[in-house]
C-alpha cells in the first residue's frame, strides 16, 4: 500500500445512518464509509419495511388488494390507488363515467399537493429550518379536510373503485376546493419569502447533488428528480390516461438538475396542479360516479399493466392474471427505488450535510420501497 | 502585604453574590426555556406550553423536576471521570461573567479593570467543555458534533474580540462599568453599527445557535456532541447555553446599547437594572427569531463567512476606529 | 470582486425577509385549535367506523354474509339464526373487530340491502384488545 491509501484507511471510519434516524424518512439504513466529513462510500440497506404487499396480492382476490394500494405511499395514496383500478379497467374494458373520471383527477391532483408539502416541510427541517413545516402542514390541513369530505379518509384513501369512484362530491366539498385553491396561490408568496429566496437555503442547495440526465436514464429515475435535470418526461402528458388531456398544464423543469433544481420542479407542480385542479372543478359534468359493473370479474390470463404520474414519479402496476379473481403475480413499480437507486453513486465524495439535503431532495417515501 | 479586596466582610459578600449569581442562572434558564417555547410556537403559528399553569408557566419547573428524576446514565465504554465533568466545564466558566457584568449603576458585584478580557476568556472556555463532552461520550456522532464546535468556536472568538476591541478602543478602558458611563451622550451602536451586526453574527456562533448550530444538529447527527447525556447532564449544557446567551446579549447591551441607561425611574440607582434586563432580553428575542427562521449553514461555509466576510470587516472597522481615535 | 459585495447585500436583503414573514405569523392568532377543549367537527363522510342501518326500528341486515367474505382483513363475523315462521335468517350478532379494519368501503358495497354505512366516530379507546371487539347489534341497541 502506498502512504496515501495507508493514511486513508486510518482515517476511514464507517458511519451507520441507522434506521431509526431523524432525517431518513422512514426506516432506510444506510452504511456510509467516511473520510473526515466526506462519505466515500454508501451502501443502502433496505428492507427493513417489508410486509409482503405483493405477496398478498397473490392470495386473495382483486378487488380485496384495494386497501394495499393505499399503504404502500401513504403521503400520495390516491395514483396507486388510479393505477390499480385503471389496470383491471383495461384489462375487462370498462368505461367509467366522465363525472368520475373528474372526481378522480380533481382528488389525485389535491394528494399530490398535499404529498409536496409535507416533502417541503420535511425537507427543511433536514435542512434545520423549524418553521416552513408548520406553514407546510397548515395548508396540508386544508387539503386533508377537504380529502376527508371527499373520500373519507385523511390519509389512506380507499376510494377509487373499478368503473368509477366510491362516493359522489356535495357542494360543500367544491366550496371548500374553490376556498382552498384561493388561499394556496397566496401561500407561495410565503414561502418565496421564507425559503427560495433565502440565501443561506440557496447555498445549501444549489449545484449539491447533481444528476445529469444520462445519469438519471440509466437509474431510471422519474418524476421531479428527471424534471429537474431537465428531460420534460410526465406521464399524464406522455402516456396520458383518465382525463388529464382535456386539461391545460405545463411540465415543470429544471436545468441543473440539483438539490435547488428540484425544490423549484416541485413548487411549480403544486401550482400547476392548482391550475388543474380549478379548471376540473369548473367543468366537473353531471352524471352517475360509477359504471355499472359486474359483481364477480374474473382476470382474463396474460399480463397487462398501467402507469400513472405519482407525486414521485412513474407508478406502474402490472397485473398476470390466470382467468380466476384472483392475480398470478402483481408488480408493482415503485419511484421510489429508482430514484434511491442514484445515490450509491451520486454520493461518492459528497459531504455529510450534503448527503442529507440530498437524500431530502429526492423525495424518499421509505414504506414504498419496501412494499 | 495589605489585603484590601479580600477583608473577610468582601469575602462573604463575594460568597454571597456567588450563590445570587448561580441562583440567577437557574432562574434565567428557567424563563429562557418558556419564553423559547413560547415564542417558538407563535412563530410557526401554534399556542405553545398551554395545560400546566396558566398559559403553561409552571411547564418548565416541572419538566426540570423531570430531568432531576432521570437516571444519569453512563456509556460503559466512556471516559467516566471526563464524561461527568464536561457538564461542569461548560457550567461554571458561563456562570462566572455575571459577577463582571453590571446590572445598574451600583449593581455590580465587582469591577474589574479587564473585565471585557475576562468576560471573554470564560466564553472561551465553553469550547473546551463541547470537546470534553463528545470526546469522552466514546460516541461517532457526538465526537463529529464536538469537532464541528471546536472549529466553529475558535473561528468566531476572532471577529468578537475585534469588534469589542473598536468600542475598548473608543473607551480607552476594558471595564464594563466605564463603557456604560461612556455612552452618556449616544449608545455606541450609533457610532458602531458594523461592530454590532458582527459581534451579534458571532455570538450566534459562540452560543451554537442556529442558523450555526451544526454541534447539535438534530436532524443530521441525532444530537450532537450531548448524544451520550440523559436527565440533569443533559440540562446542565442547556443552562449552560442560555447563560452564554444570556452574558452575549449583556456584552452587547453594555457595550452598543447603554446598559443600564434609560429613563430615570424611581429608586433610580437599582431599578435601572429593569433598563438593562429590558434590553437584554430584547436581544435574546432577536436571538430566537433568528433561530426559528433560518436553515442550518453547511459547515464550509460557516468558515468561509467568518474569514471571508466577518474578520475582513472588522479588522477593517478596527483599523478605521482607531485612526479616527488618533485624530 | 463585484460579486463579493452584491451578493453580500442580496444574502442579507434576504435574510430580512424572511425574518418579517415569521414576524407576521407571530402578529397573528394561531391557527391551533385546543383539543379538547375546542373540537373540529368532522365530515359527515368521514370513515369512522361502520354501523348498521335501521329502518322502522328494525335492523335492514339479511345476515347474508356478503359483507363478511368482502372483507380483506376479515374483521367481520355475522351471526344468525334461523326463526321457525319466518323467510330467511335473523341477524343475532355482528361481531366487528375495529383494531383490524382498514375502512376500505368493500363491506358498504357490497351489501345487497344496504344494511351497513360509515360513521364519522373517532376516538374509541380502551384497556385491552377485547374493547375492540364489537358487536353491533349490541351496540346500536344500547345507544
Amino acid at each position: 500500500m502506498t502512504d496515501s491509501t495507508r493514511e486513508f484507511e486510518v482515517y476511514r471510519f464507517y458511519l451507520n445512518l441507522g434506521p431509526q434516524h431523524p432525517s431518513t424518512h422512514g426506516v432506510l439504513r444506510m452504511v456510509l464509509g467516511m473520510y473526515g466529513e466526506h462519505v466515500v462510500d454508501i451502501d443502502p440497506v433496505l428492507g427493513y419495511g417489508h410486509r409482503m404487499h405483493e405477496k398478498m396480492a397473490e392470495s386473495r382476490p382483486w378487488p380485496m388488494f384495494l386497501p394495499n394500494t393505499a399503504r404502500m405511499d401513504y403521503a400520495c395514496a390516491l395514483p396507486h390507488n388510479h393505477c390499480y383500478v385503471s389496470l383491471i379497467e383495461r384489462v375487462n374494458n370498462i368505461m367509467v363515467p366522465d363525472r368520475a373520471e373528474y372526481l378522480r383527477v380533481i382528488t389525485s391532483e389535491l394528494n399530490r399537493i398535499a404529498s409536496h408539502l409535507l416533502w417541503l416541510g420535511a425537507f427543511l427541517l433536514d435542512l434545520g429550518a423549524f418553521t416552513p413545516i408548520l406553514y407546510a402542514f397548515d395548508d396540508r390541513e386544508q387539503v386533508l379536510d377537504i380529502l376527508e369530505h371527499v373520500t373519507g379518509s385523511r390519509l389512506t384513501h380507499c376510494y377509487f373503485r373499478v368503473g368509477g369512484v366510491s362516493a359522489d362530491i356535495d357542494e360543500k366539498s367544491i366550496d371548500l376546493i374553490n376556498v382552498f385553491v384561493r388561499r394556496m396561490w397566496q401561500r407561495f408568496d410565503i414561502y418565496d419569502k421564507l425559503i427560495t429566496k433565502n440565501i443561506i437555503f440557496i447555498r445549501r442547495t444549489r449545484k449539491v447533488g447533481i444528476i445529469l440526465p444520462e445519469m438519471a436514464r440509466r437509474y431510471g429515475a422519474t418524476g421531479p428528480v428527471l424534471r429537474a435535470s431537465g428531460v420534460a418526461h410526465d406521464i399524464r402528458k406522455h402516456e396520458p390516461y383518465s382525463v388529464y388531456p382535456e386539461f391545460d398544464f405545463k411540465i415543470a423543469t429544471a436545468k441543473k438538475g440539483d438539490a435547488f433544481g428540484r425544490y423549484l420542479v416541485r413548487i411549480e407542480e403544486m401550482k400547476q396542479s392548482l391550475r388543474i385542479i380549478s379548471q376540473a372543478v369548473e367543468r366537473l359534468p353531471a352524471g352517475p360516479v360509477r359504471a355499472d359493473v359486474p359483481k364477480k370479474i374474473k382476470l382474463p390470463s396474460g399480463g397487462a399493466s398501467f402507469s400513472v404520474e405519482g407525486a414521485r414519479g412513474d407508478v406502474t402496476y402490472y397485473l398476470v392474471g390466470d382467468g380466476t379473481e384472483v392475480p398470478y403475480r402483481l408488480k408493482v413499480r415503485s419511484p421510489t427505488l429508482s430514484n434511491l437507486s442514484l445515490i450509491a453513486e451520486l454520493g461518492k465524495g459528497i459531504l455529510l450535510a450534503d448527503l442529507i439535503a440530498v437524500l431530502g431532495s429526492l423525495d424518499l417515501v421509505i414504506p414504498e420501497i419496501d412494499r | 502585604m495589605e489585603s484590601d479586596v479580600f477583608t473577610n466582610a468582601e469575602t462573604v459578600r463575594l460568597v454571597m453574590a456567588l450563590v445570587l449569581v448561580f441562583g440567577f442562572v437557574f432562574v434565567n434558564a428557567t424563563v429562557m426555556t418558556y419564553l423559547e417555547r413560547k415564542l417558538a410556537a407563535r412563530f410557526q403559528g401554534r399556542l405553545g406550553p398551554m395545560e400546566i399553569g396558566f398559559q403553561g408557566i409552571l411547564q418548565v419547573p416541572v419538566d426540570g423536576i423531570k430531568l432531576l428524576a432521570k437516571q444519569l446514565m453512563v456509556p460503559s465504554d466512556a471516559s467516566g471521570f471526563l464524561f461527568r465533568l464536561a457538564p461542569l466545564i461548560a457550567f461554571v466558566p458561563v456562570s462566572l461573567p455575571l459577577l463582571i457584568i453590571p446590572f445598574g449603576p451600583k449593581l455590580q458585584v465587582l469591577d474589574l479593570d479587564v473585565g471585557l478580557l475576562f468576560i471573554l476568556s470564560m466564553a472561551a472556555f465553553n469550547t473546551v467543555a463541547v470537546f470534553v463532552a463528545g470526546w469522552s461520550s466514546n460516541n461517532k456522532y457526538a465526537m463529529f458534533g464536538a469537532l464541528r464546535s471546536v472549529a466553529q468556536n475558535i473561528s468566531y472568538e476572532i471577529p468578537i474580540l475585534l469588534s469589542l476591541l473598536a468600542v475598548a478602543l473608543i473607551v480607552n478602558s476594558f471595564s464594563m462599568q466605564q463603557i456604560v458611563f461612556a455612552q452618556q451622550s449616544c449608545w455606541f451602536i450609533l457610532v458602531q453599527p458594523i461592530a454590532f451586526l458582527i459581534y451579534f453574527i458571532s455570538g450566534l456562533a459562540e452560543t451554537n445557535r442556529a442558523p450555526f448550530d451544526l454541534p447539535e444538529a438534530e436532524s443530521e447527527l441525532t444530537a450532537g456532541y450531548h448524544t451520550e447525556y440523559s436527565g440533569m447532564g443533559f440540562s446542565m449544557f442547556f443552562i449552560a447555553e442560555y447563560t452564554n446567551m444570556f452574558i452575549v446579549c449583556s456584552i452587547a447591551t453594555v457595550l452598543f446599547f447603554g446598559g443600564w441607561r434609560g429613563v430615570p425611574l424611581p429608586f433610580g440607582d437599582y431599578t435601572h437594572a429593569l433598563w438593562f434586563l429590558g434590553k437584554v432580553y430584547f436581544l435574546m428575542f432577536v436571538m430566537i427569531w433568528c433561530r426559528w427562521t433560518f436553515p442550518r449553514v453547511r459547515f464550509d461555509q460557516l468558515m468561509n463567512l467568518a474569514w471571508k466576510y466577518l474578520i475582513p470587516f472588522s479588522l477593517l472597522n478596527l483599523l478605521i476606529t482607531a485612526a479616527v481615535v488618533s485624530l | 470582486m463585484s460579486g463579493y459585495f452584491s451578493e453580500l447585500i442580496s444574502g442579507a436583503e434576504s435574510l430580512l425577509a424572511g425574518l418579517g414573514v415569521t414576524l407576521k405569523t407571530f402578529l397573528t392568532r394561531p391557527v391551533t385549535v385546543p383539543y379538547p377543549r375546542r373540537v373540529i367537527p368532522l365530515s359527515s363522510q368521514a370513515r369512522g367506523r361502520v354501523a348498521l342501518v335501521r329502518e322502522n326500528g328494525a335492523f335492514r341486515c339479511i345476515a347474508c354474509g356478503m359483507c363478511a367474505r368482502g372483507c380483506p382483513s376479515r374483521c367481520i363475523d355475522v351471526i344468525s339464526e334461523k326463526v321457525a315462521d319466518r323467510k330467511g335468517k335473523i341477524l343475532t350478532s355482528f361481531k366487528y373487530d375495529i383494531s383490524k379494519c382498514s375502512l376500505c368501503g368493500l363491506c358498504v358495497e357490497s351489501c345487497p340491502a344496504a344494511a351497513i354505512r360509515f360513521i364519522p366516530e373517532r376516538g374509541r379507546t380502551g384497556f385491552s384488545r377485547a374493547d375492540f371487539m364489537l358487536d353491533l347489534v349490541f351496540l346500536e341497541d344500547h345507544q
